[in-house]
């Protein structure tokens, strides 16, 4: 069984996580702090196994990761899983992101960079969704993933996606009380449309 | 203008999707806090209005939210909202954030079971699998009851991609509702063999999850696996079996020699790593089932230990990991092919990867043996010296330790050795472990008799350089060995007496509290035998001198801020001013200040305390005075009279310093040692300068050996390594001249060799050194083994799958609204169930049976008040599934006993087609494939002779166990056998049996078997056999057991049981039926079956035995007819049947006697040839007493009543019964029906 998937980068801040036995909110925060300071202080020519998380899991689980340029994917597993079986499984994700957001043929996550996960965490969500459920692995062929991932994807643009919400949403304001409504604006954010892909 | 600027920043507000929140966050690097807070407003906005799309969105940007911990739960409503939608876009949302935040306390879980139904019935595969994704997150145990039979259905889908999500939840939907496991394991089997090899894999992964919990459940399952394993290409689902092999090995070795060939063949065959390794893994596994020493699998053996050499040969740091991993599994039972690969591991002790050296490090453990124990360690210490990390070089300490302790110190030749090795671990920085090396100092200087002067010598060392331990505040984990070593020399006084100064240094004072109550009280033992020493002398000049110093120095401790020390202090203080008195006028007082401390402490055994058995009428929970009120035990907080003592603060104090004060400190502290004679400091020369700000920096001292300081030198190992070459060449000169006469015996002690080199027994330890084993209560329980996690889910999930599906077992299927009010009565069975699954392990068939029954009557209230709520359109929709549940059944129930034996056989054919091993091989095959008939047996219902039958097995393993466990307590068991008293602590029918064997020892002939159920009634279709038991908790309620046997060739069904009541004894029947109502059993008859139902009866005076006349009525069908029969019984309630085995110690059993509430009544039975623990096992067995002490011939048991009366019992040389009792009347009558019982045989 898989306990948990964490992905975040280099200073440890989350880009997705997805645990399959409940932790509250806090409680997360600091598994995956905890994490995050066991696994950036190993270098990258160590083994990707480790031991002794002790927040999440116990002896017998492990924590099995993969360091991307600014991103460690982070699975935490217990001995039903085959360690290398999870590494590939890590890689298999990372080409599954790769078609899907770059759709390039070369399957090369290194292309993805950081950002398509940070403002695509709902994609990245639906195309974990399709590999691992519920803590099993649920599918390990590519092709299948991918066609299920568009599948679903075109499904949703045939509605309108979400995208379609906006037009809807301005009909939903006249209705509303309007007085109210300055308090809650924030006029900076209005100007930030253009996308500032800085830091890292 | 600015209207529209206004107008615009509405539009953007609710345009804000989850990529401008992120961007937004962004940007706001400095107050993201508060921009997220104003975001959370907007979000609530957005989730007031009705637009479903605004709220989408608002959901969405919750899950990112929640992902960087915010709690979004005062959103699960909205949430659910959005679940709902018919828009496949939303509900995807929706569903997305469920599952990233409901968890089993959400209430508002409760709202969605129909709407996840109707997603789940959707026509668009999509929103069924968007529903199933989600549910697999958040599926509680009311979601899994009311959702199981339509999940079922999904199972054989028409698309591959419902079918693998629908198969791969149901693991999810077992775990929280185990009831449903065993009607849906034959559709899951059927997927094993699904087309799509998507949904073939998740029943792998599942059945796989479920057989890696409860293996014995799964072996059925082999061939089909098998199969699998041969035919499968994909190597997801490769390696998933051969994982479950490795699972289901150990439980039939004969599986494993099946195995060996296929996976060697993987082995050498395939290219991906991941599968090798794990084939290598399941080999290793299948070694280890199959007992050691076989020719053919050395090879087998080789082949492993050669692939995985070639893992850790390698360059990735992942495959070096892993082969050290599986190295480690083969150690455990051929320690032989691992240590000549010794290099290697060594070698990965050097990596520079921490993972590696820790796995190498666990390899060490096994390597060891006698012969190269200090080479290892020596390395090990450089290791400690090199090592920069505090968590490493603890984990090398420890396992410096680990080895050298391991199993009794066996491998240690030389303990001043040991000895020398532990101080050197003192000079540790910083390390947490000073407590692990004091125990060991002080394990080892109590067990080790011959080493005591020795170690004193090497404490008094250490207490007289305590300041390098103590010298400053980071070591304060180190100190503890000060504990060790003040007690040490305080003990054992009489090995050296020139600490007594040291102790009572006025630095001691800043040791902790605790430590320092061990100085001032062994400075005490000290001063004792100094004055021993020194009484035969004429001048009592040193002797007074001793006086004086304690009567200077203990005035310090006295005023010790430290309750403990200072009552120490100042009672020692006083008693030594008096001595001082007696001494000036000569009066001899040694005698009576040693007398304070005699006798000798002995280690006791970890668990002993736990053993201690709770005597007899002790209730530690009881109040000893009148409970205090409230408000008093508030006043009643501990005042402190004296200056505040909080250990805790010591410690936390230290770590609060700041960088500055550390600094400022470590200035001091230079200056200190520059001043200090005493502080040695390193020599830059043989010591790396560190420039590194961290405390953990500062150097480790060296001692150097050759400045001739006054300060003792501490012991090198490195001395005793070579002395120890030295020695042992010495030894083996001498030797070879005998050698002919050793090579005999060695061949005599054959497989002792196993455990290290063969040559290891030819080394002598340095010096006689006996272990003293540790000590035990006198009357300890036998041990418990450490139970599991009693919260294991899995645990619930450990049932027999090949058993038949009763009726009563079908998936509950949807109705409106089911009632989840549970009575009382139900509630307490569903607790039940839990204890009865762990009852389960320990006693096999029959509780199963009891466990089943509890399920069933479950199941069965829970229809019936369906049943009441169901409405016509309800019925025919759950015709439908239950249809296909029967149908399923009916194939089954077609050849019912003979399509699960016949499986079962099937196994054993299939298992037995491997090629017929040697001899040796055919030893190990017997008892396993009477494991297998076993679980056949447990498989088809039972029949009444497999009770006993289960019960023998079961106490021979647990008194194996039990041999294993007291091995080194055997002598002295066997020498306090006479005085030994008997314990019991078994209830039930098997405790008399079992307490009996406990007492007799082995070498008395074996028990006859027993029978404990009594025949009922019979005719040519059924029979009855039956069993009375109390009850513990309810002193007017007894058990009726009756297994019915059906003898006919027909179904037997609709039987009805019931009974004629009496004033005294009622049958139980539930609410609402009459007084002359029968009770319907609980299942059906196949031809050849039997089961077992309970019946409970409730009665008033047990003082009389009982008979009650009953009727059982049944329908027996055949192929052409079906006819009502009935059967007449009588219920025999012997006074024995209220009897319940209850332990008793024989303090407790004398005071009993004592008391003189009891009378007394004897009988003489005659004619009685059978051994006397024959006889005493069958009052036990038959009459539920429990030995309460044997002597010779003679032995007194005790009993007692559900309503409390006690039954002392006395019974002499076979043919004497004298018996006191409460009750006189009773008593006569079980004394009859003890002698009725032995004229029977």
């Amino acid at each position: 069984m898989i306990k948990a998937i964490l992905i975040f980068n280099n200073h440890g801040k989350p880009r997705l996580i997805r645990f399959y036995q409940y932790f509250a909110e806090d409680m997360q925060q600091q598994i995956i702090r905890e994490t995050f300071h066991l696994v950036s202080k190993r270098d990258d020519n160590v083994c990707n196994f480790l031991e002794g998380g002790s927040l999440i899991g116990g002896s017998d689980y492990k924590l099995i990761y993969r360091h991307y340029a600014t991103l460690y994917f982070v699975f935490c597993v217990d001995s039903s899983e085959s360690e290398l079986g999870i590494l590939d499984l890590i890689q298999l994700i990372c080409f599954v992101f790769g078609q899907v957001f770059v759709e390039t043929l070369d399957k090369c996550f290194e292309n993805v960079c950081e950002l398509d996960l940070i403002f695509h965490m709902d994609k990245v969500h639906y195309i974990l969704q399709e590999v691992v459920m519920g803590g099993m692995v649920l599918e390990t062929n590519m092709n299948e993933i991918v066609a299920q991932v568009e599948l679903q994807n075109r499904m949703e643009k045939s509605e309108g996606g979400l995208s379609g919400a906006p037009a809807r949403a301005v009909s939903a304001v006249k209705n509303m009380n309007l007085p109210e409504i300055p308090r809650n604006i924030n006029i900076g954010d209005i100007n930030i449309k253009v996308p500032s892909l800085s830091p890292f | 203008m600015a209207l529209k600027i206004v107008k615009g920043s509405i539009d953007r507000m609710f345009d804000k999707n989850l990529q401008d929140l992120v961007r937004g966050i962004r940007n706001h690097k400095e107050d993201e806090a508060k921009y997220i807070s104003t975001c959370i407003d907007e979000i609530k906005q957005e989730l007031k209005q009705d637009n479903i799309a605004v709220k989408a969105n608002a959901v969405c940007k919750l899950t990112y939210l929640q992902m960087l911990g915010y709690d979004v739960s005062w959103a699960a409503f909205n949430i659910v909202e959005v679940m709902s939608s018919s828009k496949f876009t939303y509900k995807r949302i929706g569903y997305l954030a469920a599952s990233q935040c409901f968890h089993e306390g959400t209430d508002v879980i409760m709202l969605t079971t129909n709407q996840i139904r109707k997603d789940l019935s959707s026509p668009n595969q999509y929103d069924t699998g968007v529903a199933l994704t989600g549910l697999s997150c958040f599926v509680t145990p009311d979601l899994a009851r009311d959702l199981a039979n339509d999940i079922m259905t999904l199972m054989s889908h028409t698309k591959p991609y419902i079918r693998k999500k629908a198969v791969l939840i149901m693991y999810k939907v077992f775990l929280k509702y185990p009831e449903s496991l065993r009607p849906a394991f034959p559709r899951l089997k059927e997927k094993l063999e699904d087309p799509d090899p998507g949904v073939q894999s998740a029943a792998v992964n599942v059945i796989c999850e479920l057989a890696r919990r409860n293996p014995k459940n799964y072996l059925s399952l082999a061939p089909l696996f098998f199969k699998l394993m041969t035919s499968s290409t994909n190597n997801w689902v490769l390696i998933k079996i051969i994982k479950l092999f490795g699972a289901l090995t150990p439980l039939e070795p004969r599986l494993g020699k099946k195995l060996i060939e296929p996976l060697t063949n993987l082995i050498h065959s395939t290219s991906a790593m991941s599968l090798l390794y794990e084939c290598v893994n399941t080999v290793i596994a299948v070694l280890i089932s199959l007992s050691s020493g076989m020719p053919n699998h050395s090879a087998s053996i080789q082949l492993c230990v050669q692939k995985l050499r070639i893992l850790i040969e390698d360059s990735d740091q992942n495959l070096k990991y892993l082969g050290l991993l599986a190295m480690s599994k083969i150690l455990k039972t051929h320690p032989k092919s691992v240590q000549s690969h010794k290099d290697l591991i060594l070698q990965c002790l050097d990596d520079k990867d921490e993972s590696i050296r820790l796995r190498a490090l666990d390899l060490l453990y096994g390597m060891v043996s006698k012969k190269n124990l200090m080479e290892i360690v020596k390395k090990l210490m450089l290791h400690v010296d090199k090592a920069e990390g505090t968590t490493y070089r603890d984990e090398l300490l420890t396992k410096i330790i680990d080895i050298c302790s391991q199993s009794n110190y066996q491998y240690i030749t030389n303990f001043e050795w040991y000895i020398s090795i532990l101080v050197e671990l003192t000079r540790l920085e910083g390390t947490r472990h000073g407590h692990l090396i004091a125990s060991q100092m002080l394990d080892v200087a109590i067990r080790v008799k011959a080493i005591r002067g020795f170690a004193v010598a090497q404490m008094a060392t250490l207490l007289d350089n305590a300041h390098l331990l103590t010298g400053n505040t980071q070591r304060n984990g180190i100190c503890e060995v000060l504990y060790a070593a003040a007690w040490i020399c305080g003990e054992f006084s009489e090995y050296s007496m020139q600490t007594l100064e040291a102790m009572l240094r006025p630095k001691v004072a800043t040791l902790p509290g605790h430590i320092q109550a061990v100085y001032v009280q062994n400075a005490a033992k000290l001063f004792a035998t100094v004055l021993q020493k020194h009484e035969g002398e004429t001048d009592s000049q040193a002797a007074q001198e001793t006086s004086q110093l304690l009567i200077d120095r203990l005035p310090l401790f006295v005023q010790s801020a430290n309750l403990e020390v200072q009552e120490r202090a100042s009672c020692i203080l006083q008693l030594v001013k008096y001595i001082q008195k007696l001494q000036q006028k000569n009066v001899e007082v040694a005698e009576e200040v040693t007398a304070l401390f005699a006798g000798e402490l002995n280690p006791v055994a970890p668990k002993a305390q736990k053993k201690v058995p709770i005597p007899e009428g002790l209730d530690l929970d009881a109040w000893i005075n009148e409970p205090p009120s409230e408000s008093e035990s508030e006043d009643e907080k501990p005042k402190v009279v004296f200056a505040k003592e909080e250990p805790k603060h010591y410690r936390s104090r230290h770590t609060e310093v700041d960088e500055k004060e550390l600094a400022r400190r470590r200035e001091v502290r230079k200056q200190e040692q520059a001043n200090n004679p005493f502080y040695i400091k390193a020599s830059p020369s043989s010591q790396k300068v560190y420039d590194a700000p961290g405390v953990e920096h500062i150097p480790v001292v060296q001692i150097d050996l050759s400045v001739p300081l006054k300060v003792p030198v501490l012991f090198n190992c490195d001395l005793y390594l070579w002395l120890e070459e030295e020695r042992q060449q010495k030894e083996k000169a001498e030797r070879k001249k005998k050698e002919k006469k050793k090579k005999r015996e060695k061949r005599g002690k054959g497989r002792k060799a196993d455990s290290g080199p063969e040559s290891e027994e030819d080394i002598r330890p340095a010096h006689q050194v006996d272990i003293v084993t540790e000590e035990m209560p006198e009357n300890a329980l036998p041990s418990d083994d450490d139970d599991k996690d009693p919260n294991d889910p899995h645990k619930a999930l450990d049932i027999d799958l090949d058993k038949l599906l009763a009726d009563s077992e079908k998936l509950p299927v949807r109705t409106h609204r089911p009632e989840v009010l549970k009575s009382p009565a139900e509630d307490r069975d569903s607790k039940s169930v839990p204890q009865e699954t762990k009852k389960k392990r320990g006693r096999g068939g029959k509780e199963k049976k009891e466990g089943k029954e509890g399920e069933r009557k479950r199941s069965k209230e829970e229809k019936k008040k369906k049943k009441k709520h169901k409405e016509v359109e309800e019925e025919l929709l759950e015709s439908q599934p239950e249809e296909a549940v029967q149908s399923e059944e009916t194939k089954e129930a077609a050849a019912p006993p003979t399509s699960t034996s016949a499986e079962a056989s099937d196994l054993d054919f299939w298992l037995s087609s491997a090629p017929v091993p040697p001899a040796a091989a055919q030893e190990v095959t017997a008892p396993s494939s009477a494991a297998a008939v076993d679980t056949s047996s447990a498989a088809a219902p039972e029949s009444e002779p497999d009770e006993p039958k289960d019960t023998e097995p079961e106490d021979t393993k647990s008194s194996k166990h039990k041999k294993k466990k007291q091995k080194k307590e055997k002598e002295e068991k066997e020498k306090k056998k006479k005085k030994r008293h008997h314990h019991h602590h078994h209830h039930g029918d098997a405790g008399g049996e079992d307490s009996v064997q406990n007492g007799t020892v082995e070498e008395e002939e074996p028990l006859p078997v027993m029978y404990i159920y009594s025949l009922l009634a019979e005719n040519s279709y059924i029979k009855m056999v039956y069993d009375i038991q109390g009850n513990h908790q309810d002193e007017s309620k007894v058990v009726v057991s009756v297994i019915f046997e059906n003898k006919s060739d027909s179904f037997l069904k609709s039987m009805e049981f019931n009974v004629l009541d009496s004033l005294n004894s009622k049958l139980q029947r539930p609410e609402g039926a009459g007084p002359h109502d029968s009770l319907t059993v609980p299942f059906q008859l196949p031809p050849g079956v039997s089961n077992e139902a309970r019946f409970v009866f409730s009665v008033q005076s047990i003082v009389m035995p009982q008979k009650l006349k009953g009727t059982l009525t049944f329908i027996v069908k055949s192929d052409e007819s079906s006819t009502h029969e009935k059967l007449d019984f009588k219920l025999h309630f012997t006074c024995t049947s209220y009897l319940i085995t209850t332990p008793c110690y024989s303090d407790a059993y004398a005071k009993l006697l004592e008391s003189g509430d009891l009378k007394g009544s004897s009988l003489r039975l005659e004619g009685i040839s059978m051994p006397f623990h024959h006889l005493l096992a069958r009052i036990c067995f038959h009459h539920h007493f429990s030995v309460v002490e044997r002597i010779d011939s003679c032995a007194s048991m005790y009993s007692r009543s559900i309503q409390g009366h006690h039954v002392c019992l006395l019974v002499k040389t076979s043919v004497f019964i004298e018996s006191k009792w409460e009750e006189s009347s009773l008593l006569g009558n079980v004394l009859d029906e003890i002698k009725q019982t032995f004229s029977k045989c």
